[in-house]
């Protein structure tokens, strides 16, 4: 199903098809929201794709940007936001709509049948989509884009966690009282700091790259075990429960675990606290409010001076005592709940975000093709509303292949071909003691009691001589083979008691044999003990 | 000394060699239990030559001080290179002691058995010798092989496996004449089944190629083992019983895991013949196809320069070439640097169990740098280079991927998973299981043809040249 956005004959972007169609920029009105849907760098990339763009009068100011660069990069200056949005016929932002200062909802300033791309966070403002869905309006949100490969160009969520993961170590470090990493000065000596890193997703990787390149040592928990060797690749260590569970949830997030799971990971955090100087949490359950990891008790273990930071503050918090969008201090605890980590390095998130709307833009066909493709799994997964309809949340036709169904299926095939491999020597090992119990028993009808000590001897020594060499090490095969050697060198023995008898001068035959056989023994005994002992001296740590 | 005195002596014995074998199958106890072992066998010969069988002193002296003067010379003068050498010289005088001591047990004038003990007695003697004799001349056939006195290619008689068979009969029909006799009658028999024993063995071991050395010394190894056990039958001596069947089944285990590390039975080995299918299924195979890129030293240590991790496998190439020594170097080097430089292991790699290991210790390099294949194998796919050196089939790619090779289902170092491998070899020519390598032939690989200690040399002078620069560049 491909549908044409302005399908309506009655809309005047139809009326002349042939003028591009025009992007608005306007200036955000969240408070504390710093950040710009479009950098001069974008918008070129934009003007590549046949839009012209009108940028709100300082859209850019606070990250960084402002209306001469938008000029230089020849866009339009438009003085208010009332006409920005009225001109405009896909509007991009950061921030869901809300109320403008000049008394209306942003949504409501959306020209009817236009499209708006910006964070919506669907699940938590049934509200606005209901809203916008009366406009008329095809509303993309970028929170929603599908966390598919092909899609990750656009993922706007990732950008951002990047960047927040990277801010919130920088806030954990304004706050903390030493340095990160340790050193040895003429004033005494300095432990580096201790980070812990409690969920590894992307914001959660960024913060560990970004404290261990600081020089912390970095611990990193998550419930989802795939991730070790991506925590490890960044030089943290990653923590592992004795408790056997995978998180792994669809979409690269982590799903509910079961209340014998969270117990374990609690009693992990808590016992962490009264190590760590630092503590980040990100995790996240989309859709749902953030799990409390980190106890109000948990917290109060920590030693005086330490940091929590709670990348989750937004969704409730990852710690029972943070308070959104504050930084105060609890029981000698900074806690930092501020929510606009990414608007704190404006400039930087401004041209990521700009870049996956970018790209967003340019799978829906740029300019004159512009339309919403219901097969584009990105797109669909996407779109919030459209021709009046709320089509969020998107079916789910294909969900993502989950990384552990591929994972199971070589364990399931191994197993089987492990255990027949197990059970042909086990074969084997059963006729051997068949063949070895009927010799027994032969024996035991024939011989004489005086072989059967010395037989029981005999096999209760061969049983410890297999015993004792089946864990070697193999480096150490040769030392071993060669004092085995000087051991079998006990022949010697033999040879010692045939020198009896005769002490005279006479050499009986038994005797020049038994001594020929004394003289070769010892010359392995003595060869073979003294190169192991020559050998091993040479292996060293 | 009382009987009891000796007696408890050899339980003592006893303890000690199993603490012994106990404690060298670990590095950080190694050490302890090669004490252990001289300790034991001291107390265990100091036993019994002050024990009531014992008068002739004077011999005693005579034999035992040249045998430990030798057999010291023989330990400090090897190179560890030579070890295998020297390993199989050991085991053949296990085996000729044996031999001595059966015949001399058997002309011991009165036994004073009677009876079913009587004929116990003698079977115990026969089974004896002959297993000595086999020690004896396979160990000599081992050892002509390994010092390059014969061709390491196996012997490949036709019928061979008949010859075999009929050498058994051979010994068995001698077996009833020389328990049918009486006194010491029987002498020429016993006699007669030495020569055929001793035929027995040299061909076995001369119908098994070099590759497959290891597990044949470790086979010897045991032989000698079970050689002494039989002694201790026919002499009714409980220590020699359980060292003879300590060492015995010990080399049998050590076998079995050298052919597991091989995905070949023991019996196959034992067989021989490895290397006759090999030709007839390499002309059946497809031929590696493609040319093989060689490298110069230069282009290397380019490559040593800008890796991060590189893994080293050595082969019996670097043993031969006495390369241990350079590798070493070029490993310290690289590790100052802060690459992360490691050895994989094949458990076959050279020609006696432990091979490689020990030459990599005498060249100090630490041991917990030297991996296992198992260890190893996974880590090949993020290691910027593979040295190769002088190994050929413990890195064949065609052991895996080719079920028609002779070589198919053993595992191999799957070194061709880096991003570069440079392999170095006098030529493209086959190694000892007779079987082409593709490996030579991929994109990833580059040749570096002639001897490897002077490759490895070279490698060596280019890295010091190029270390040094920054270093003097640092001092200004």
């Amino acid at each position: 199903m491909t549908l044409a956005i302005d399908k309506d004959p009655s809309l005047a972007s139809e009326d002349q098809p042939k003028q591009s169609k025009k992007i608005g920029i306007p200036k955000a009105v969240a408070p504390g929201e710093r950040r710009v849907a479009a950098t001069p760098a974008t918008v070129k990339k934009l003007q590549k794709l046949g839009f012209d763009v009108l940028v709100e009068n300082e859209a850019g100011v606070d990250a960084d940007f402002n209306n001469e660069v938008y000029q230089a990069a020849g866009c339009e200056i438009v003085n208010t936001a009332t006409e920005l949005w009225a001109r405009a016929d896909v509007v991009l932002k950061v921030q869901p709509p809300q109320d403008h200062p000049n008394g209306q909802h942003e949504a409501d300033m959306l020209g009817v049948d236009k499209s708006l791309i910006s964070f919506i966070w669907p699940a938590q403002n049934p509200d606005l989509v209901d809203r916008l869905s009366n406009r008329h309006a095809t509303v993309l949100a970028m929170d929603a884009i599908p966390r598919i490969s092909r899609a990750q160009k656009m993922d706007a969520l990732s950008s951002m966690a990047n960047i927040a993961g990277y801010r919130a170590v920088i806030e954990a470090a304004n706050q903390f009282g030493r340095f990160f990493t340790g050193q040895i000065t003429a004033a005494g000596k300095v432990p580096p700091a201790k980070v812990l890193v409690i969920g590894a997703g992307v914001a959660g990787l960024a913060a560990i790259g970004a404290a261990k390149s600081l020089g912390a040592v970095v611990r990193a928990f998550d419930t989802r075990p795939v991730v070790k060797e991506q925590v490890e690749s960044l030089g943290g260590e990653f923590l592992e429960l004795t408790f056997e569970e995978d998180g792994t949830g669809t979409g690269g997030y982590a799903k509910t675990m079961s209340p014998e799971f969270i117990a374990a990971e609690m009693e992990l955090f808590a016992e962490q606290a009264k190590e760590v100087d630092i503590i980040i949490t990100t995790a996240l359950i989309p859709g749902k409010r953030a799990p409390l990891l980190i106890t109000k008790e948990t917290a109060e273990l920590m030693k005086p001076g330490s940091v929590i930071v709670d990348m989750a503050a937004e969704q409730g918090g990852n710690c029972a005592v943070t308070r959104s969008g504050e930084v105060y201090s609890h029981h000698g605890v900074t806690i930092v709940g501020i929510t606009d980590f990414p608007s704190r390095r404006a400039s930087q998130a401004s041209q990521l975000d700009g870049t996956n709307l970018y790209h967003l833009l340019s799978d829906m066909g740029g300019s004159e093709d512009f339309k919403v493709v219901f097969e584009d799994e990105a797109v669909r997964g996407a779109l919030i509303t459209h021709a009046g309809e709320v089509t969020w949340p998107a079916p789910k036709k294909d969900p993502p292949p989950a990384p552990p169904a591929p994972a199971a299926k070589p364990a399931a095939l191994e197993t089987p071909t492990a255990e027949t491999k197990a059970s042909s020597p086990g074969i084997v090992r059963l006729i051997g003691f068949i063949a070895l119990a009927c010799g027994i028993v032969a024996i035991g009808l024939s011989a004489p009691p005086s072989f059967l000590s010395h037989f029981t001897v005999f096999i209760l020594a061969c049983f410890v001589g297999w015993q004792v060499i089946c864990n070697v090490t193999p480096s150490l095969h040769t030392p071993l083979m060669s004092v085995t050697n000087a051991i079998s060198g006990i022949i010697i023995i033999g040879g010692l008691l045939q020198l009896q008898g005769n002490s005279g001068g006479n050499w009986s035959a038994t005797m020049a044999l038994g001594a020929s056989a004394i003289l070769v023994g010892t010359i392995n005994i003595a060869g073979g003990f003294l190169v192991t002992q020559r050998m091993l001296k040479m292996f060293r740590k | 000394m009382t009987e009891n005195l000796v007696t408890v002596a050899y339980i003592a014995a006893i303890v000690l060699f199993i603490l012994s074998l106990g404690g060298l199958s670990n590095q950080e106890t190694a050490m302890r239990g090669n004490f252990y072992g001289m300790a034991c066998m001291a107390l265990a010969s100091g036993a019994t030559a002050f024990g009531a069988g014992v008068t002739n002193y004077g011999a005693l002296v005579a034999v035992i001080i040249p045998g430990v003067v030798i057999g010291a010379f023989l330990a400090a003068r090897v190179e560890m290179t030579e070890m295998p050498e020297l390993v199989a010289v050991l085991h053949s005088f296990v085996g000729l002691a044996a031999v001595l001591v059966g015949i001399g047990n058997y002309l011991q004038p009165e036994s004073g058995l009677i009876g079913a003990e009587e004929t116990i007695h003698m079977l115990e003697i026969y089974v004896g010798v002959f297993i000595g004799a086999v020690t004896f001349t396979g160990s000599v056939i081992a050892f002509c092989k390994l010092r390059a006195l014969i061709s390491s290619k196996p012997l490949t008689l036709p019928g061979r496996h008949f010859l075999n068979i009929g050498l058994l009969v051979g010994t068995v029909a001698l077996g009833f004449v020389f328990m049918g006799a009486e006194g010491t009658a029987g002498l020429p028999a016993l006699l007669g089944m030495c020569a055929l024993a001793g035929l027995l063995g040299m061909h076995l071991v001369a119908a098994i190629g070099g590759a497959d050395m290891p597990v044949v010394i470790s086979m010897l190894n045991s032989y000698s083992g079970w050689a002494a056990a039989a002694a201790g039958f026919m002499l009714s001596n409980d220590l020699l019983i359980v060292t003879g069947a300590l060492g015995g089944s010990s080399g049998a285990s050590l076998s079995i895991i050298m052919c597991e590390a091989m995905n070949r039975s023991f019996i196959s080995v034992i067989l021989g013949g490895f290397g006759q299918g090999a030709a007839s299924g390499a002309s059946g195979s497809t031929a590696p196809g493609g040319e093989a890129t060689s490298t110069t030293v230069e282009e290397t240590v380019e490559l040593l320069n800008i890796a991060s991790s590189v893994i080293i496998t050595p082969g019996y190439g670097m043993a031969v070439a006495q390369a241990q020594h350079a590798v070493a170097d070029i490993t310290k080097i690289l590790r100052d640097r802060g690459v992360n430089v490691r050895f994989g292991i094949h458990p076959v790699a050279g020609r006696l169990p432990g091979h490689m290991n020990v030459l990599l210790a005498e060249a100090n390099v630490p041991y917990d740098v030297v991996l296992e294949m198992d260890e190893i194998n996974d880590d090949f796919s993020e290691t910027d280079v593979v040295l190769v050196i002088g190994a050929n089939d413990t890195v064949n790619p065609s052991a895996l991927n080719d079920p028609t090779s002779p070589i198919a289902g053993m595992p191999v170092l799957e070194v061709w998973n880096a991003a570069n491998v440079v392999v170095m070899k006098r030529s493209l020519s086959v190694g000892y299981a007779g079987v082409d390598n593709p490996l030579f032939y991929m994109d990833n690989a580059q040749m570096l043809f002639g001897d490897a200690k002077a490759n490895v040399s070279a490698i060596l002078a280019e890295m010091q040249k190029t270390a040094q620069v920054p270093a003097m560049a640092g001092a200004r």
